[in-house]
């Protein structure tokens, strides 16, 4: 297993830059998740480090050892594609075996290793088969098991879920888990789901727009995002954002005059420009609240309940678990807990 | 509408069976010529059959004529054309379908020239560069000059089918430990086989019809080709049809059985192309 | 697509060059082959065009300037020949384009048997030139042929004579067979840029109401306009260029009636040795093809940009 080191990585295709200045340490056996929009770039990172595009600027080492000049069949690493990339012509087995017979490995050997790979994912019944004869779960197997069979230095997951339907996506991601507690492999993941993210990351990098936003553990995301971005893009129904000015002792003034306590931020100035971000779950219904939201819709999830809202025009939403919430009339009393409060400033940073 | 739908189905097969009429009309009267003895060959000139039929011409040709020697030749010629364009095409349309780089644009332009002028204009130049090498009269300098004739063409179709074959496939080969001239033979050209045998089948099938240059590189019996036996047959036994036409259905069998071979890959390998564009 | 060599490497230069120069060594053979044996003879081919060369005269080979092309300004059979050219190119695509659209569409269609059906109709295809020119002559010949005396039956022909022997009507003989052999080649393309359409459009169009004939229309036509565009072009620089029907059938005969530039050229050449004049002529006609060629692009170009 390896550590990589990513400094001052940038990507541009003639005079398009897509990466500007990435830096980034992934310790051995770490699983880091590159999470982002499309077109942010976090595919391209990824292709770089497995050497499928040229480094424009920057430096990307394994284990210390500069790889910007070296072929992806010398860096020891495996990848697991969106589409598989299965090769149709051959078998299970044959797939699986390819990378070790190009390196002459021994037959027996061959033998052992892929019939192991294959049990741990329960692949022995199929090895005879060719890829146009599996279902797509299999499919996704399959280039797993080509992936951990040589045991490489590194594995890089480019969306190997979303091509399956959602059930088998969620059984898929709880495997790749398992698999990654079972070996400890260093591996980088990208996916544009936060979900993923947030359940499989040690560490997430969120990128937009070629550049990374925050580097942080799932949970410090999503409890102190860095910036708008982060914010918005971690957590699911997105958090609510409200514009307002800041009042120094220690308060956000809605347009409409609302005043929403929080705690005071020591970096803004009185009537500074900013943004009030809560997560849906985060806002509290309670009979005593002075506020009043009108209702402007109800969805029910079955695991939960989300109100569309409006306070005096501003639309937000609520996620409860309460099933009272259903019969909840033409408005809701609602309160914003401060101590679950985001402010970000007018660049769209966090303010603490 | 159920009548009416009977009766657009019934014109659809109708169609389809004068087309096909017309396609195999002539190969068909080709045979029949060929197979009438010459006693009834002008009595029963426009029947469809002869009320007697025989094989006395197919012996005749293959018998007493420089025809196997043609039809050797043919096959040599043909055969190793085929062979030595796909390999080049192959290799060019790969480079062409996967790569982008600087003289891209001027190497489509100068295929793309090719198609374009006189191969008549060719001729003489070809003749001067080839007889001082000693490559007039050889089957090796026929196979030179129509590989060179084949291959942009034989570039282009197998672009298109290496166009259809998604770029993951070898940079999983890649990342498995290959370089990509390894992945191009482990990976690609195994899933280009389509491809392969209709360029095989289109180049061998071009190659066997050429009459221009076979005619003008090459003089004698020895080492002519199928047409040019064909066309000396002609003018020496012009009067002989039953024999001429034995002679042409003979040339056209290697032909055809090539061309029923590949066909259905030819409308893949276009389509391909054409989801591309 | 590997990207062009980055900025920051640090191997040594051979190790870049190598990378450079890959998709280099994958065309090198099919180039060289293409320039040695297709470039170099037409240079070569076109400096005759400037000079005197005559087969069978040992004192040709001089430099004689533009005086080929004066003749040739002046060459009544040249001027037929380009006349021939127009009506034999002309005739020849349309009847080929008309016919192998339709047969595209009739194949388009599922049906039981398709896959002999498509065989069978493309084999014409397959036939070597030459033999389809022998074969259409003899069927065109009264003696041992039908279609005269079907042609004579249907009231078409006064008498069943040959008419490739007929200055009036020789040229039919090469062009029916030229649109027999040609058919495949336009309904191969055709059939697969219309099994490119996606089928959804067709039934979306079948929801909004639109028919058979407007489906056709805008759906099929719009579709195929690219591919119909480039396989006319290449097709008629291709038939322009392709002389071994006429060869084979008429011989440019009777009376030259069916003579085109490239049988002229081939005749100039090879029957009077006189390569420095074919060299002219094919000169003028490669001009001529390349300036249509050039029109058909920008009016494409001028349509494209309109919309």
């Amino acid at each position: 297993m390896a550590s990589i080191e990513i400094s001052a990585v940038a990507k541009s295709f003639g005079p398009f830059a897509v990466l500007h200045g990435i830096d980034l340490d992934i310790a051995d056996s770490e699983f880091i998740v590159l999470v982002g929009p499309s077109g942010c770039g976090k595919s391209t990172l990824l292709r770089m480090i497995a050497g499928l595009e040229s480094v424009t600027a920057g430096e990307i080492s394994i284990d210390g050892r500069r790889v910007n000049e070296l072929a992806p069949k010398d860096r020891d690493i495996a990848m697991v594609f969106q589409s598989y990339a299965l090769y149709p012509h051959m078998s299970v087995a044959d797939n699986m075996s390819y990378s070790l017979r190009l390196r002459k490995t021994a037959k027996e050997k061959i033998a052992a290793m892929v019939s192991d790979a294959g049990a741990k994912l329960g692949l022995a019944p199929l090895m005879e088969r060719r890829p146009k004869a599996l279902s797509g779960g299999q499919r996704q197997r399959v280039a797993m098991g080509r992936a951990i069979v040589r045991q490489p230095k590194a594995f890089l997951f480019d969306e190997p879920l979303s091509n399956l339907d959602a059930r088998l996506r969620e059984q898929m991601r709880a495997e790749i888990k398992k698999l990654h507690a079972d070996l400890g492999a260093t591996s980088i993941y990208v996916t544009h789901d936060q979900i993923e993210a947030m359940t499989l990351a040690d560490r997430i990098v969120a990128m937009h727009g070629g550049v990374v936003q925050q580097v942080g553990a799932p949970l410090d995301l999503y409890d102190r995002p860095a910036n708008l971005f982060v914010a918005g893009f971690i957590g699911s129904p997105a958090m609510n954002f409200l514009d307002g000015r800041y009042a120094r002792e220690g308060a956000v003034v809605l347009p409409d005059g609302t005043r929403i306590p929080v705690a005071p931020r020591e970096n803004l100035a009185e009537g500074a420009q900013v943004t009030l971000g809560i997560r849906p779950e985060h806002v509290a219904i309670v009979p005593e609240s002075p506020m009043e939201a009108a209702v402007e819709l109800i969805e029910p999830t079955g695991f939960g309940i989300i109100l569309h809202l409006s306070l005096h025009g501003l639309p937000f939403k609520v996620f409860t678990l309460d099933r009272e919430a259903l019969k909840a009339g033409p408005k809701v009393p609602v309160a914003f807990p401060s101590q679950h409060l985001h402010v970000f400033d007018a660049e769209g940073n966090r303010a603490d | 509408m159920r009548a009416s739908k009977i009766l657009l189905t019934g014109a659809h097969r109708l169609a389809i069976l004068a087309y096909i009429a017309v396609a195999l009309f002539p190969l068909y009267w080709l045979l029949k010529v060929s197979v009438t003895p010459n006693r009834l060959l002008y009595s029963e000139g426009v029947r469809m059959w002869p009320s007697r039929t025989t094989f006395e011409h197919f012996e005749f040709v293959v018998a007493h004529s420089a025809f196997p020697t043609f039809f050797k030749n043919s096959l040599i010629v043909s055969g190793s054309t085929a062979v030595v364009v796909t390999i080049l095409a192959a290799l060019s349309g790969y480079a062409l379908s996967r790569f982008s780089f600087r003289a891209k644009y001027w190497i489509v332009a100068l295929m793309l020239l090719t198609q374009m002028f006189p191969l008549v204009m060719l001729v003489a130049p070809i003749f001067k560069m080839l007889s001082p090498l000693g490559l007039t009269n050889s089957l090796t300098g026929l196979v030179i000059v129509y590989s060179a004739f084949n291959v942009p063409f034989a570039t282009f179709l197998m672009q298109s089918f290496f166009d259809g074959i998604p770029k993951d496939l070898e940079e999983a080969a890649m990342i498995d430990g290959a370089t990509q001239f390894v992945a191009f033979r482990q990976i690609i050209l195994p899933l280009t086989l389509p491809g392969i045998a209709a360029t095989l089948g289109f180049v061998f099938t071009a190659a066997w019809s050429e009459l221009l240059f076979a005619l003008m590189l090459i003089s004698g019996n020895d080492a002519a080709t199928f047409p040019v036996g064909l066309l000396s047959f002609v003018s020496k036994f012009s009067v002989d049809f039953g024999q001429m036409m034995a002679a042409g259905v003979l040339a056209l069998i290697p032909a055809c059985l090539f061309f029923l071979m590949i066909q259905r890959y030819l409308v893949q390998g276009l389509t391909a192309g054409a989801v591309k564009g | 697509m590997p990207s062009p060599a980055p900025t920051d490497d640090r191997r040594p230069f051979l190790g870049r060059l190598a990378d450079a120069s890959q998709p280099y060594l994958y065309s090198a053979p099919s180039l060289v082959l293409i320039v040695a044996v297709m470039l170099v003879p037409l240079v070569l081919g076109l400096s005759y065009a400037f000079r005197d060369i005559q087969l069978l005269n040992p004192f040709s080979g001089g430099f004689v300037g533009l005086d080929h092309f004066r003749v040739l300004g002046r060459d009544q059979d040249f001027y037929r020949a380009l006349k021939n050219t127009l009506w034999w190119t002309g005739a020849s695509v349309f009847l080929q384009f008309f016919l192998g659209l339709i047969l595209a569409l009739l194949l388009n269609k599922p049906f039981a048997g398709r896959g002999l059906a498509q065989a069978l109709v493309f084999l014409p295809w397959a036939v070597p030139s030459f033999l389809a020119g022998l074969n259409w002559a003899w069927l065109f010949n009264p003696v041992i042929g039908p279609l005269s005396h079907w042609l004579h039956a249907l009231g078409i022909l006064s008498e069943p004579l040959n008419i490739l022997a007929d200055p009036q009507l020789a040229m039919w003989g090469p062009i029916a067979a030229n649109v027999w052999w040609g058919i495949p080649f336009f309904a191969i393309t055709l059939l697969a840029a219309l099994q490119a359409i996606p089928n959804d459009l067709y039934e979306a169009a079948a929801i909004d109401g639109a028919g058979p004939v407007q489906r056709f229309v805008s759906i099929t036509l719009p579709f195929l306009a690219p591919t119909i565009a480039i396989t006319v072009l290449l097709r008629t620089v291709w038939i322009s260029n392709f002389a071994d029907l006429i060869i084979v059938m008429t011989n440019g005969g009777p009376a030259d009636r069916t003579q085109i530039v490239a049988s002229y050229i081939f005749t100039q050449a090879f029957r009077r040795l006189d390569f420095g004049y074919a060299s002219a002529i094919a000169l003028v006609l490669l001009a001529a093809l390349l300036a249509y060629s050039m029109l058909i692009v920008l009016l494409r170009q001028t349509l494209l940009n309109r919309n």
